[in-house]
């Protein structure tokens, strides 16, 4: 791509000489990436040293000898409260609500603007405003009374508790609004001549073809039910449910006595938290930009 | 044999614009009707209607005797043909032209032979398993086609499908889709702008303008009986020439104060008048002749086939069309305006008289 810009052609060109605009450029993305990867760097690196010496010296940047220990215990030692729940348990119910609130959310948002876009309803923009206004109440802001609400509805400690109340979605309904309504009037009255009913034209025509913009939504719904902390800790007291994010503070907190806390795990946890969303990321990039910039209509 | 037929059809939207006004017309079974006329004249709205897309808000459509006014588009036995083409981009050619036959619940094996067939017809073998975005406009175009074909459909609708090609394509699908129909003999309604198009590819021109029919006749008729000015200006490149004159009823036709020639009827109408006359039909004569008018050349057109002249007879402009083997006129030039190549017009109305 760089080799495309400007730039890139005029360097190709004139050959020899040193652009200084481009060595600056480059000298800022690479102190920019840094500072972001270093961190990350740091505490994979302290994942191999014992949970003594990280809680002397902090973390570290020398490989020691627990690496492969600590990551072992992370994702199958048994803890907790209850002794019943290992790190590969709550990582599966990241999974859960990570994809179950990803795909929820695309299924919502969809058919809410189906609605909105294809039929002729009386309110239909008035209906999307107020679906669009509620990203004015984030669920921090109403997190009460919609606590009092899965609770009376007896989904407290279950994954449909967990998940249900967080995937309506005004920004999917919105992307995807904006999308149907680039696809052409034709192609809609071709499919009405070819005898495509309402909804039948939405599974032939317009989910295959939404298909990046689903990809798109798709990781940055999954990357952001991932990292959902606050619902997570309310609505689930049972252990079994827990999530990675949530469970990772739980290992620190057993600070009791002299023991140490198990520092070098809680790293190791940490990391495994992090890989699935940079691997969605990184998997469905080229998608992702698709998604968002083109569509192949 | 009446095959479409079309009784006060107009259509009012709800902001209260009428966008066609009660128009009535017949199809014969086979005929490939073209509907013509500037942007806005309500040509592609007619055509909605007639594929069920837009609500009739008047009248009666019926196709092959039955009354459709409230059937579904799918049931009206009516293919269409989109300016864009409309072709399903994630589909391949194959299944762009199955989908239909599919929601029919046609079984496998015939689905397979109509597509297959109608692929040999257009030439599309070979791009069966390709993907709308892989084709070229023309082979898009084609697969539109093929896509109405397969259906069997008792009327064709064609909405400006060739405007989104470059020019050379356009005059060869021109004659593909003109051919195509004369062969499967399908009823065919198609609607243009262009009326190099209209007067190629039709039997019967329905000249619309405003939402209201000006004319409706073979490309021949239109072309030299126009109905109205509209008609008149519309139809020919470049259009028919119309002169401001005056009509006494004493069988002359006045250009202006002195110069007058034969009119071309007797009509019991006297005042002003405009004088319709096409540019081929105009010819160069000699000084002498007996209706020789003055015809100053302002600058020449050469089309290669053929060469315009410019100019003004009096005060008003003319276009002369001569063939590339006569002489270009010197300064002096006088034509001819033919008695039976003349049309008059009233001015205030656009009819003819």
């Amino acid at each position: 791509m760089a080799v495309m810009t400007d730039t890139g052609r005029t360097v190709a060109r004139s050959g020899r000489p040193v652009r200084w605009s481009v060595v600056i450029d480059h000298a800022i993305l690479i102190a920019g990436s840094l500072m972001m990867i270093l961190p990350v760097f740091a505490v994979f690196i302290s994942t191999s040293i014992s949970d003594v010496e990280i809680y002397r010296e902090g973390l570290n940047l020398s490989l020691g000898p627990h690496m492969a220990e600590n990551f072992d215990k992370a994702l199958f030692l048994k803890g907790g409260f209850t002794g019943e729940i290992t790190g590969s348990s709550m990582l599966i119910n990241s999974f859960i609500l990570g994809i179950g609130f990803a795909l929820g959310k695309i299924l919502i948002g969809m058919t809410a603007a189906y609605a909105i876009v294809y039929f002729r309803l009386r309110f239909a923009t008035f209906a999307f405003w107020i679906i669009f206004t509620t990203l004015l109440l984030p669920l921090e802001v109403r997190i009460l009374p919609t606590y009092e609400v899965v609770q009376g509805l007896g989904l407290a400690n279950t994954y449909t508790g967990l998940i249900l109340p967080l995937v309506a979605s005004a920004t999917a309904t919105f992307f995807f609004r904006q999308f149907f309504l680039s696809v052409p009037e034709e192609l809609v009255e071709a499919a009405r001549i070819d005898g495509a009913g309402p909804v039948k034209f939405f599974i032939d025509i317009l989910v295959p073809l939404s298909r990046t913009m689903v990809a798109a939504i798709f990781i940055i719904m999954f990357v952001y039910g991932w990292n959902q902390y606050l619902w997570p800790t309310l609505i689930t007291t049972d252990e079994s449910l827990f999530t990675l994010v949530r469970g990772i503070k739980q290992i620190i907190q057993n600070l009791d006595g002299a023991n140490v806390p198990e520092y070098g795990r809680a790293l190791a946890l940490a990391i495994i938290a992090i890989l699935p969303p940079v691997l969605v990321v990184v998997i469905f990039q080229s998608w992702f930009v698709k998604g968002l910039v083109e569509s192949d209509k | 044999m009446v095959h479409v037929a079309l009784e006060n059809i107009s259509k009012v939207y709800p902001n209260g614009v009428r966008a066609v006004q009660p128009t009535s017309f017949n199809i014969n079974k086979g005929e490939f009707i073209v509907l013509v006329g500037p942007s806005g004249c309500g040509k592609s709205t007619l055509l909605r209607m007639m594929a069920g897309l837009e609500e009739i808000t008047e009248g009666e459509l019926s196709i092959a005797g039955r009354v459709v006014n409230d059937i579904d588009p799918a049931e009206r036995d009516i293919a269409m043909v989109f300016q864009n083409y409309a072709l399903y981009p994630h589909m391949t050619v194959y299944n762009n032209m199955a989908y239909g036959l599919r929601n029919r619940g046609m079984g496998k094996v015939e689905i397979d032979k109509a597509v297959t067939d109608a692929a040999t017809m257009l030439n599309l073998t070979e791009l069966l398993a390709r993907r709308p975005s892989q084709l070229s406009g023309g082979q898009r175009q084609r697969v539109a086609m093929g896509r109405a074909i397969v259906r069997n459909p008792a009327l064709f609708l064609f909405d400006e499908p060739l405007s989104n090609l470059d020019a050379k394509l356009r005059g060869q699908m021109r004659i593909e889709i003109k051919a195509l129909q004369r062969r499967l003999g399908v009823t065919s309604v198609y609607v243009t702008h262009d009326q190099v198009e209209a007067m190629t590819m039709a039997d019967r021109i329905i000249v619309l303008n405003g939402g209201r029919i000006e004319q409706i006749g073979t490309p021949a008729e239109v072309y030299h009986q126009p109905a109205s000015t509209f008609v008149a200006s519309f139809m020919g490149a470049p259009p028919m020439n119309l002169l401001p004159a005056r009509y006494n009823g004493n069988g002359r036709v006045h250009l202006s104060e002195t110069v007058h020639i034969e009119a071309p009827l007797q009509a019991n109408y006297s005042g002003d008048i405009s004088l319709g006359v096409r540019p081929e039909n105009v010819g160069i004569v000699g000084a002498s002749h007996p209706d020789a008018v003055r015809f100053d050349l302002e600058f020449v057109e050469e089309l290669g086939a053929g060469r315009l002249l410019h100019g003004k007879v009096g005060e008003s402009g003319l276009i002369v069309h001569i063939p590339h083997t006569d002489p270009i006129p010197s300064d002096e030039v006088y034509v001819d305006l033919p008695k039976s190549a003349l049309l008059m017009f009233d001015p205030a109305t656009g009819a003819r008289l």
